[in-house]
């Protein structure tokens, strides 16, 4: 359906209006709406930017995370330079050592996002350190249980001895 | 004779192939990765991209004289208008190209693995492929990262995983995606019920054109919004799952329509491949939703000797760079619309 008002953009406001038993349909694109939005009696929220969803997920809980450093200009990391105002402003930050630097309110805010602030896939084999051998030794561990309970013994002690070699070299 | 031509210029993911290919046009995986302790490229300075495009092509060079043939181009070597071609082939985004200082791009042979350079990440890999192929598309592009790794040392914190300049790709880097036809679920108006049903399960819906662009064509892109704390198998996964549900719903709503209103959807097909045969003028979005229409005609069979790789085709051969390649010069808009209805005539009637 196209917008009634500038009969070229989609439209994507659809209103109805209910004025003494009469109904109208009113159906705009965005920017039509947003140029009606007065005499509609419409409140539109201003646009939706990345900028804005970042200062909003942050702003949540300004309250108890920030207590610590209110002062954003100075709450910065040290290896890029990067404050913790410019990472509001653009939502990208500077570099890995941002990660650490921004620790405490980085955290809540991946936990919103991804529900969740541990990585449990893949890891790289040159800079991974022992990470690597880690997780495989917990899907073995996994499997192992698994031989266990449908009783495949042989199975099971095959996982095990694997299981071992791996936690020998890593001692 | 300029359809042979404009064939060989096609990517990977425009080409015949892959699984449910009535509803699923191409899947994607994507990779974020940074090289560790360099500023990522939104804060370097110029010296410090320099230093990441100088390892990065170091490493290529490395992984090339043991395996396939890959080839780093610069995009300040290309001409915009070449430039403007990667991004209509989706190998690069078009942020990718607005600043070409110290980009790059590393293709393979058949263009379905790229990787960017310097773009809103050190690394963004990316394969595509035609139809369904997520899994298959996921694993080219952990086979090419697993290539990188080996000679590069990356950003990687143990708890937090890949680090990467925004935290919405935090964790494993990982995206991908399917290209999704959709236009009968469309007709019945039940694709915004299903769609805002993807988002409650963590995965996001997109217009063509990428983010908060309309569905054009009635071709959605579906992606997953998470990347930390599940596993790459996982992602994949919930992706695979939906999509399947996504192609029965499609399917059973194509059954549908032809059984309740055989007639209208036959006028619609016919008309838009009326217009489409023979239309002197025609924008790229009008060409699209044609197109769109005349694809679910062949998917159908009501128009019975059109193949299904049509639609990916059309949309390439129509998308004003590669149409400016094809004609051999640069035009404007208005003359691009008399191009792009004479070649889209040549493609609907082939035996002309």
């Amino acid at each position: 359906m196209l917008c009634e008002e500038c009969h070229k953009r989609q439209a994507v406001v659809h209103f109805t209006k209910i004025v003494n038993n009469e109904k109208t349909d009113y159906h705009f694109c965005e920017e039509c709406a947003r140029q009606k939005s007065e005499e509609l009696g419409l409140i539109m929220k201003p646009h939706y930017t990345m900028q804005n969803f970042f200062t909003g997920l942050l702003g949540a809980d300004t309250e108890n995370v920030f207590v610590t450093q209110p002062d954003y200009d100075t709450y910065k990391c040290n290896s890029c330079g990067l404050t913790f105002t410019d990472f509001r402003r653009t939502g990208r930050l500077g570099c890995g050592s941002c990660y650490e630097a921004f620790n405490d309110s980085l955290d809540p805010l991946l936990r919103r996002m991804h529900g969740a602030s541990k990585h449990t896939g893949k890891v790289p084999k040159r800079t991974g350190g022992t990470l690597r051998v880690r997780h495989e030794i917990e899907a073995l561990r996994g499997k192992l249980a698994e031989a266990i309970r449908m009783e495949e013994y042989e199975q099971a002690a095959r996982l095990r001895d694997q299981i071992r070699e791996l936690e020998k070299d890593q001692a | 004779m300029w359809i042979e031509n404009a064939r060989k210029i096609l990517p990977a993911w425009a080409k015949n192939g892959g699984d449910q290919t009535d509803v699923v046009l191409a899947s994607r995986a994507r990779l974020a990765r940074n090289l560790q302790d360099l500023s990522f490229p939104g804060h370097a300075s110029e010296a410090t991209m320099k230093e990441v495009l100088r390892r990065v092509e170091q490493a290529v060079n490395a992984i090339r004289a043991d395996h396939s043939p890959l080839k780093l181009t610069r995009m300040e070597d290309l001409p915009l208008l070449e430039r403007q071609i990667l991004v209509e082939k989706h190998l690069v985004s078009p942020q990718h190209i607005e600043r070409p200082q110290h980009r790059a791009v590393i293709l393979n042979a058949d263009e379905s693995v790229s990787t960017m350079v310097n773009e809103e990440d050190h690394l963004r890999i990316q394969a595509i492929l035609p139809g369904q192929q997520i899994s298959e598309a996921t694993a080219a592009a952990d086979k090419m990262d697993d290539l990188l790794e080996e000679r590069l040392d990356y950003a990687f914190h143990e708890e937090k995983g890949y680090l990467t300049a925004c935290p919405t790709n935090t964790g494993t880097g990982m995206r991908v995606s399917v290209m999704v036809h959709l236009p009968a679920l469309s007709m019945i108006d039940q694709t915004r019920r299903l769609l805002s049903a993807l988002s409650q399960i963590g995965l996001n819906v997109r217009g063509i054109y990428g983010e908060g662009s309309e569905a054009y064509g009635d071709i959605y892109q579906i992606s997953n919004q998470m990347s930390l704390g599940r596993t790459e198998e996982e992602i994949l996964y919930n992706l695979q799952t939906a999509c399947a549900q996504l192609v029965e719903s499609e399917r059973t709503a194509r059954d549908a329509i032809v059984r309740d209103s055989k007639l209208q959807v036959e006028d619609k097909v016919w008309r838009a491949f009326g217009t489409l045969s023979q239309a002197r003028l025609l924008t790229s979005e009008e060409a699209l939703r044609l197109t769109s229409d005349v694809k679910l005609g062949t998917d159908l069979q009501i128009i019975p000797d059109m193949k299904s790789i049509y639609l990916k085709e059309l949309l390439f051969v129509t998308s004003p760079g590669i149409l400016q390649k094809i004609i051999g010069r640069e035009m404007s808009p208005g003359e691009r619309d008399q191009y792009r209805a004479m070649l889209v005539r040549d493609l609907v009637n082939p035996n002309k």
